[in-house]
């Protein structure tokens, strides 16, 4: 009984997607249709490497939240009788310059990377839709003034940008590090988003709704953005991966999380040390690897989304 | 196209000066002034309003402006605040060709491999090679920079001892073609670092690209004339697709300068990004200025070149 109850949804499901145009010609009672939404899940989850992807970022998302119960060690505190200790039963993957557990600042950087990677993300897309948005909707003379300025960001390199106005800023906290990095990051996503807010202001439905008096907010909350959703959480999903990788670039050439806060980034510093580099490998290439795998997983889900909600994508 | 390029060039004067404001506006933005460090806390607080006023750094801000730009448009970049106040040119100069020859390593890297692979990818989709190169190309765009630097010098120098780990030259007393090969030697696993996440998204690119083409009506019509394979391949295809990715290779300079000041870094290259970096972390701002200036001014050149190229190559693209 309980198992039939599981399992009818389930075939019916399946039996949507394929025999749904045959049922309504065969005049069968005509079942309720996908979503778009359910349509693209259905081909994500079809996806080998996505899914993959999905499973390695929960798991690292469940080994970040439950550092505590994975360590007994302080990531913070150093101990100056336990330097450079190569990895034992006590430290699994020994301890830094300053005594601190390895393991344990594996653990806890994981939650600093994934952070800064997230809510730098989240800060660069609301800029980004914002501006985006504004710009390719309205036109004229506000289009000009924000893409004038995106050209002027973007005539910086990223990384020399982002270096400058940490070196005028003071003392570089997780939200000033995230703030600085979303400040220096939004022209790309900005220009995406007005490309496509441009093609989609010409088409009928967008003059459907301004003919019958919606407001302009409502147009392009309810009508235009969700047409590009699988355009935003495509992009915002690469961006979490191209976050974290330079969050650990800046925290490496120091710039970035200061110590003591541990992050994968800033653990690699150590590494700059030929000692270190040749003698504690135990000390750098896990936080390499973590962030590795991470991106690699974050990427795949990215490309994963892509192809679900495009399915055209995946041909070329 | 005339009109194009023209116009084109016209537009990148008022970016560039809209550069060269925000660079300035960054530096003043800046806590302190040369001042603040340079002279003794203890001094007088007349004397050093003395100093800033011979400075001019009380006068209005277009005015500071306009003195800047104008000296930095000779070729004075001012003086460096660490480097025992040398001018920031010398110091710029020292290291320029180094970065310039570390980038031409990187484009090299990228070309032979990344154009090559993508072109057989496509001709053989579903391959082993196919599979591999786009294996390399996920793993490429996945790994840090800094961190592969990292493993190729514990690798390659210090287990196998195949390359020098860091600097651009073993010694003072190697000169003529034993200097350039001893420097090339030193540039491989840098320049390597460096074009990695560039070789991975050429690929990417040339092998859709390659794939785009071939599905095209041209390439078939030349197929059913007769044509070899071989000449379909380099008179039709590669000449069609390799516009877009020589047009994307003008833009790769930001993204070579991002990763210069990182890779140099790592393999302790003296060369901009190094100095850029020390810049940063001293506080020394008229060397963070100048070379912000300068990165940027290659940007621009960058893109410029990349438009003109494009108009040039492309004589099916019409402009209004």
């Amino acid at each position: 009984m309980d198992k039939e109850t599981l399992n009818t949804p389930n075939i019916n499901a399946v039996k949507t997607i394929e025999d749904n145009s045959e049922q309504n010609i065969n005049g069968k009672k005509p079942q309720k249709s996908k979503s778009p939404f359910q349509l693209a899940l259905r081909r994500f989850l079809k996806n080998k490497l996505a899914v993959i992807g999905v499973f390695t970022l929960i798991v690292i998302i469940a080994g970040s939240l439950s550092a505590p119960l994975l360590t007994d060690h302080s990531p913070t505190k150093s101990n100056l009788l336990m330097v450079e200790h190569p990895p034992s039963d006590e430290h699994l993957l020994g301890t830094d310059q300053s005594g601190r557990d390895n393991w344990s600042r594996l653990l806890y950087g994981s939650r600093i990377s994934l952070i800064v990677g997230f809510s730098a993300m989240f800060f660069t897309l609301i800029i980004g839709i914002i501006l985006g948005s504004i710009s390719g909707y309205y036109g004229g003379k506000i289009d000009n003034i924000i893409m004038r300025f995106t050209d002027l960001i973007l005539a910086l390199p990223f990384l020399v940008l982002a270096l400058t106005i940490m070196a005028i800023v003071d003392d570089i906290s997780v939200s000033l590090f995230v703030t600085i990095i979303a400040l220096v990051s939004w022209p790309n996503l900005t220009r995406i988003i007005r490309g496509s807010f441009l093609s989609l202001r010409e088409q009928e439905f967008v003059l459907g709704a301004k003919a019958i008096g919606a407001s302009d907010m409502r147009i392009i909350f309810r009508h235009m953005i969700p047409n590009i959703m699988g355009l935003i959480v495509v992009n915002a999903t690469l961006m979490v991966a191209v976050m974290i990788i330079v969050e650990s670039g800046l925290s490496f050439i120091g710039m970035g999380i200061p110590q003591p806060q541990p992050t994968w980034g800033n653990m690699l510093t150590e590494a700059l040390s030929v000692r270190i580099l040749t003698q504690h490998w135990y000390a750098w290439i896990p936080p390499g690897l973590c962030i590795l795998i991470t991106v690699l997983a974050i990427n795949f889900i990215g490309d994963g989304l892509r192809d679900a909600f495009d399915p055209k994508s995946n041909q070329r | 196209m005339y009109k194009y390029i023209i116009r084109r060039i016209l537009i990148f004067v008022p970016m560039l000066f809209a550069l060269s404001v925000v660079v300035f506006a960054l530096a003043k933005a800046a806590p302190g002034d040369p001042f603040t460090t340079m002279l003794d806390p203890n001094v007088d607080p007349e004397v050093y309003e003395e100093r800033r006023e011979a400075e001019g750094l009380n006068d209005p801000l277009p005015v500071q402006y306009y003195h800047w730009i104008w000296s930095t448009v000779q070729g004075d970049f001012g003086e460096s605040l660490i480097y025992n106040g040398r001018p920031v040119l010398d110091l710029i100069s020292a290291r320029f060709l180094n970065t310039i020859y570390l980038g031409l390593v990187a484009l090299f890297f990228t070309i032979i491999v990344a154009i090559p692979i993508g072109i057989y990818s496509a001709r053989n989709p579903y391959s082993w090679l196919d599979y591999f190169a786009t294996g390399f190309g996920f793993f490429g765009l996945a790994i840090p920079n800094f961190f592969f630097g990292l493993l190729a010098i514990y690798f390659f120098s210090i287990k196998m001892g195949w390359f020098p780990s860091q600097g651009t030259i073993s010694g003072t007393d190697v000169a003529g073609m034993q200097e350039f090969f001893d420097r090339l030697h030193h540039m491989i696993l840098p320049g390597i670092t460096l074009g990695l996440a560039g070789t991975a998204t050429y690929m990417r690119y040339m092998r859709s690209e390659v794939l785009d083409v071939l599905g095209s009506d041209y390439i078939r019509t030349a197929k059913a004339k007769g044509m070899t394979n071989r000449n379909v391949l380099y008179k039709h295809t590669l000449r069609n697709a390799l516009i877009p990715i020589i047009t994307l290779m003008g833009f790769e300079f930001g993204v070579l300068i991002s990763g210069a000041v990182i890779t140099e870094r790592v393999f302790n290259y003296p060369g901009l990004g190094t100095l850029f970096l020390q810049g940063v972390i001293n506080r020394d701002y008229p060397i963070v200025m100048a070379l912000a200036l300068i990165f940027g001014v290659f940007i621009l050149v960058g893109n410029l070149l990349a438009d003109i190229f494009y108009s040039v190559v492309d004589p099916r693209i019409r402009y209004d």
